[in-house]
């Protein structure tokens, strides 16, 4: 029989794990609603950007940004959001998936892909497949502030603006609810006009100060970084949600294998006390 | 009954005011203004400085805005304020930093990444090894 001892031990280690991943279950719980609350307060400067943008859609203003116009695709590029660490379930790895797929796609359309990456889980990703990458932007932490975005961005937005890339995509994970993350690889470049405000439809158009083309640089800038803000936010609301799940699994299968373990324990006992009790009476029997 | 405006102050990360106001000024590019309802449709960038937002009982709001963009229609101020501290040259260093990580990432072949490369291998022989012991369990019965 296996020995008591050694399956005292296995149901202690087990044990421990499961303290472990319930208290990372409980932590994510909490920092998913941290983060929730931070992809809420972010919405309303995203949304209010894309009215302004929208608006000026609609302003006919004597200036077009190369923003807002779409031109033949050779190259295109891709921002994408990872977590920094794992213990996520397989929030990366179906991310990854959907972004290869994508990626494919354009690589039989003969164009080629730069990729800039935030988050650690896709530098190593895109270093074992072998991808352009020009960006990366790791250890951005739970509370990432614009700030840290500024760079990865800009090196996108500068390689559109010289015609190394002629079309932005944005792949994350999109927060649908706590069970449920669905990775989404989404235009940034040219900006897709939204014709869903028609209410003003007759002419108009903004005075600008200083000028249209400065204002609209900053604005559209701006934009964009918004909107790859709000992916990060997302994605880290994701990974907190991912995370909560599958420590949630880890703790109920803990618990599962320590029953088992605990049945297997209670059988070798006794089957080690009928031994003993047998022994005794043989011995007493031949004495 | 007196015109009022709406005002929004947002930045990326939150949301900072939103409510009405009798006048709303703010530091343009060009100069400061003034926004009373009824204002022309205006699309500018802020300088740093204080936005203040004269409510409707009188008193008075400041926000201190480190820049960003003041959009005007008639009735609604959408002030979409940056948090952080902007600059061409400043963006440009940020630019080239995380450039740089990139190459270096891609010619550095030891630490992080060689890590998550053992992990992989690992895992391979593991599956390897799961496949040949069942094969030797199979063959046994």
């Amino acid at each position: 029989m296996a020995g008591a001892k050694e399956i005292r031990t296995q149901i202690k280690s087990i044990k421990n794990t499961q303290k472990i991943t319930k208290a990372m279950e409980m932590v994510a719980a909490s920092k998913m609603r941290k983060a929730q609350d931070r992809m809420r307060a972010s919405r309303p400067y995203a949304e209010k950007m894309k009215n302004v943008v929208a608006h000026m859609g609609k302003a006919h203003p004597e200036y077009r940004h190369p923003y807002l116009i779409e031109r033949p695709a050779k190259r295109i590029g891709l921002i994408v959001i990872s977590t920094d660490r794992g213990l996520c379930g397989g929030l990366n790895i179906n991310l990854f998936k959907r972004t290869v797929a994508a990626m494919k796609q354009w690589r039989d359309q003969q164009l080629e892909i730069d990729v800039a990456v935030i988050g650690t889980k896709a530098m190593s990703f895109f270093k074992r497949l072998g991808g352009n990458v020009v960006a990366e932007a790791p250890h951005l932490g739970d509370m990432p502030k614009l700030e840290d975005l500024i760079g990865s961005v800009k090196v996108m937005l500068d390689a559109y603006d010289k015609g190394e890339i002629d079309r932005l995509y944005l792949a994350n994970n999109v927060f649908v609810n706590t069970m449920t993350q669905s990775p989404e690889v989404e235009q940034l470049l040219p900006v897709i006009g939204d014709d869903s405000d028609k209410q003003i439809a007759h002419h108009w158009d903004y005075i600008y100060e200083p000028d249209a083309k400065q204002v609209m640089d900053g604005l559209l800038m701006r934009y964009i970084e918004s909107l790859v803000y709000q992916g990060l936010v997302e994605n880290i609301a994701c990974e907190m949600a991912a995370r909560m799940v599958a420590m949630k699994a880890a703790s109920d299968n803990a618990g599962n294998l320590i029953d088992e373990l605990q049945l297997v324990y209670n059988k070798a006992r006794q089957a080690a006390i009928t031994q003993e009790l047998s022994e005794i009476v043989s011995g007493a029997a031949a004495v | 009954m007196a015109m009022t405006l709406h005002v929004d102050i947002v930045s990326a990360e939150a949301e900072i005011f939103s409510g009405t106001a009798n006048m709303v000024f703010a530091p343009a590019e060009m100069g400061e203004v003034g926004i009373a309802p009824r204002h022309t449709p205006l699309l500018t960038r802020l300088k740093p400085g204080e936005v203040r937002v004269q409510m409707e009982g009188k008193d008075e709001q400041f926000f201190y805005v480190s820049g960003g963009i003041l959009e005007i229609q008639p009735h609604v101020v959408t002030v979409l304020a940056d948090t952080a501290l902007r600059a061409k040259d400043l963006d440009e260093a940020q630019a080239l930093r995380t450039k740089e990580r990139a190459e270096k990432a891609i010619a550095d072949k030891v630490g992080d990444f060689d890590y998550a490369k053992a992990q992989a291998e690992l895992a391979e022989a593991v599956a390897q090894l799961h496949a040949i012991q069942r094969m030797r369990k199979q063959t046994k019965r």
